[in-house]
């Protein structure tokens, strides 16, 4: 019950007249932002961020809750009208739900996508606010060598686990860890990686990283392949669903939350997994499944409502542990950093008014976000035309706003083109840029553990491994790496002297 | 997700050329190579970088300031190699897609390249002429670089936006940007 008391508590904080307008300007923000195409909710939270930067920090964090389910309920919107999403946790939605909006269905699409992201973000928000003083509780038994054994977990799994080349992710990887060494050693006070120059002592700050790689990176990359001809935008009216599309959607939106909110809060989360299981579930359980890929609203209703539970599902690690696994959260992440904030197992303890100020505007933010998005609806579609050259230069010129803002240093802006370019240059080349991102944030974080569990035993090994946790983890680790290598053998041997084509099942 | 080459697929691993009818050379079509180069050229800088550094054992820290350098060099040039063999043997990334994105035609540097260039313009001048100037000239180059043709309203535009950011962010968020050459007239 004490969950229920600080909760309260919580509103107490957040619904002050002056938080909530900021919780609108965030929603409303955060929309607009994530509606436009190529906008992903990083992009939107990392584009955002200095806005916030001026004010206190529990108005800044309420209005980041904003942005944040703002930026996530405008990507759909998007991949619905727009088809071909920018975000991979989208990509599922916008397989059924264009569909829909070509055959005329588009009012129900985005009515079964916001009304499902609200049951999801708001079963999902609930679940964070139970969850996260266990995941503290249980996070404070543990030592430096769980703790960096969890980091290590978390960079592999964003590596390994997502993308469909291995060495391009851990080559990303090396690029987020390398940047991530610049600047003062913390133990020893030596420079690394500064080549002299005064300007790189205090390191990249994370919020140039993002904003360069996700928004400078993506305009520079979509100029380079930039269509003429614009795509088509399908018109909408009011979002609005029969009585048969509210029993046909109530359940996928149940089942999406419960897939959702697992994978977000493992520290190996990310929402391409459960949306994906999602639509599968969907499609195998629907009454007609001969409409899957003809504009089944289940197929929208589950996804999305999978995609709004792993976000907030996501917010566990990150509040409980300090631990971004999502790109979003990353940006968040860096956001604290930058208020002086450290996320982590004291960060309940320490601001509690902070925390669940955070968490009671997550549930404010996703109310707004349905109350004025239903009927903006079609305002936020006209966004999709914008003329894409204002759309990009756009981008370059907010991008660039916001990293000079953070500083007034011109420095910033020549890290802001250098990191753009590394982000173009990713981009061609299939490098994903989530483990550059969170390599650069985790890894000096799993650096100071590493020397710290090495310290309590005095230089010995063995301080790696002397908790439980930190093994059972280094297990599963190893688990990640060797897998692929096994189903190829296994698949190899088994199928070899019949068919030489593996059998799609394994495959998942 | 299962294989290392995950882009081989289609392509038979073993077969260096995969029958298609390539320019001359080897190293045709091969431009990923320069990645793999990238990383290597990176790996080689940091553990350079890391063995310049004074670490005299302490007690009180038994792992030092150069063993993470080490590992991180160490990953960057293991991926080069195994990159690189990866695209020895027809392995490619896969360019990104999206909702403005035309991979049908090559890169087109002429977009890029102004972009580039109005990007490092701003850069240059943004102390002296102030960000209202400077954050002009960004946003009409940009625009102008981006192919857009209606030259009096990107203009005023750009006015717009540059002004307004600057009394936005001064009056509502207490960030003075620079005024520069307009210093005394904002």
């Amino acid at each position: 019950m004490e969950v229920l008391d600080a909760l309260a508590q919580g509103f107490v904080t957040a619904a002050t007249p002056v938080n909530l307008l900021y919780a609108c300007i965030g929603v409303l923000l955060g929309t607009a932002v994530g509606v436009l195409p190529g906008l992903g909710p990083a992009m939107t939270v990392a584009l955002l961020l200095p806005v916030t930067f001026a004010l206190e920090p529990t108005s800044a964090f309420i209005m980041f809750a904003g942005i944040y389910y703002g930026g996530m309920y405008g990507g759909s919107t998007t991949s619905i009208l727009l088809n071909t999403p920018g975000e991979s946790s989208t990509v599922v939605t916008a397989i059924e739900g264009h569909k829909m909006a070509r055959s005329g269905r588009a009012a129900q699409a985005l009515a079964t996508a916001a009304i499902g992201s609200f049951v999801a973000g708001t079963i999902g928000t609930a679940l964070l606010a139970f969850f996260a003083p266990v995941v503290v509780r249980f996070a404070i038994s543990l030592g430096a060598p769980s703790y960096l054994a969890i980091m290590l977990l978390s960079l592999i799994a964003v590596t390994a686990v997502l993308g469909s080349s291995r060495v391009r992710g851990f080559s990303s990887l090396g690029l987020g860890l390398a940047i991530g060494l610049i600047g003062l050693d913390p133990v020893t006070g030596q420079s690394r990686l500064t080549f002299g120059e005064i300007q790189l002592v205090d390191g990249i700050d994370i919020v140039v990283i993002a904003v360069a790689i996700f928004a400078v990176g993506e305009a520079l990359w979509v100029a380079a392949h930039l269509k003429r001809s614009s795509a088509a935008v399908i018109p909408v009216g009011r979002p609005w669903m029969s009585r048969e599309d509210w029993g046909r959607s109530w359940k996928p939106w149940l089942r999406g939350t419960a897939y959702g909110f697992p994978f977000g809060a493992l520290p190996a989360g990310g929402a391409e997994i459960p949306t994906f299981l999602s639509y599968v579930t969907e499609k195998r359980l629907a009454k007609k499944p001969e409409e899957f890929g003809h504009g089944a609203i289940e197929g929208v209703a589950g996804p999305e409502a999978a995609n709004n539970a792993s976000a907030a599902g996501t917010l566990v690690p990150m509040l409980a542990l300090g631990l971004p696994t999502n790109a979003t959260a990353a940006v968040m992440l860096a956001a604290f950093i930058q208020f002086g904030i450290q996320p982590g197992p004291l960060l309940l303890e320490r601001e509690p008014q902070l925390v669940w100020g955070l968490i009671a505007s997550l549930f404010i933010g996703n109310t707004l976000l349905l109350l004025i998005n239903l009927p903006l609806a079609p305002a936020w579609a006209k966004l999709l035309q914008l003329p894409r050259p204002y759309l990009y230069a756009g981008i370059i010129f907010f991008a660039t706003l916001g990293a000079y803002s953070v500083n007034l240093q011109w420095f910033d802006l020549v890290l802001l083109l250098v990191l753009g370019l590394l982000g173009f240059m990713m981009r061609r080349y299939g490098l994903p840029v989530l483990p550059l991102i969170i390599g650069a944030i985790i890894g000096p974080l799993a650096e100071r553990q590493l020397r710290q569990a090495l310290q309590l035993s005095a230089g010995s090994p063995t301080g790696l491994v002397n908790e439980g946790i930190a093994v059972a983890t280094y297990v599963i680790i190893a688990i990640i790496l060797v897998w692929p290598f096994v189903t190829k053998f296994v698949g190899r041997a088994r199928t070899a002297p019949t068919h030489p084509t593996p059998t799609p099942t394994e495959r998942t | 997700m299962s294989a290392v080459h995950g882009t081989t697929g289609a392509g038979g691993p073993g077969a260096t050329a995969p029958g298609r009818p390539g320019p001359s050379g080897a190293l045709a079509g091969r431009s990923e190579l320069g990645v793999a180069a990238f990383l290597a050229a990176l790996g080689v800088l940091v553990l350079v970088d890391a063995l310049g550094l004074h670490a005299p054992y302490s007690q009180s820290d038994p792992v030092g300031p150069k063993t993470v350098p080490y590992v991180v060099a160490a990953l960057l040039v293991v991926c080069a190699v195994v990159l690189a063999v990866d695209v020895l043997r027809g392995g490619r990334g896969e360019s990104e897609g999206g909702e403005d994105v035309d991979l049908t035609h090559p890169t087109d540097w002429r977009t890029v390249l102004p972009l580039v260039a109005v990007f490092a313009a701003n850069i240059a001048l943004v102390d002296t002429l102030g960000w209202v100037l400077s954050g002009t000239l960004l946003f009409f180059g940009s625009v102008v670089a981006l192919g857009s043709r209606h030259y009096v309203r990107d203009l005023v535009i750009s006015a717009l936006l540059a002004l307004g950011s600057f009394y936005g962010f001064y009056l509502g968020l207490g960030i003075p940007l620079p005024a520069g050459l307009l210093e005394g007239v904002l």
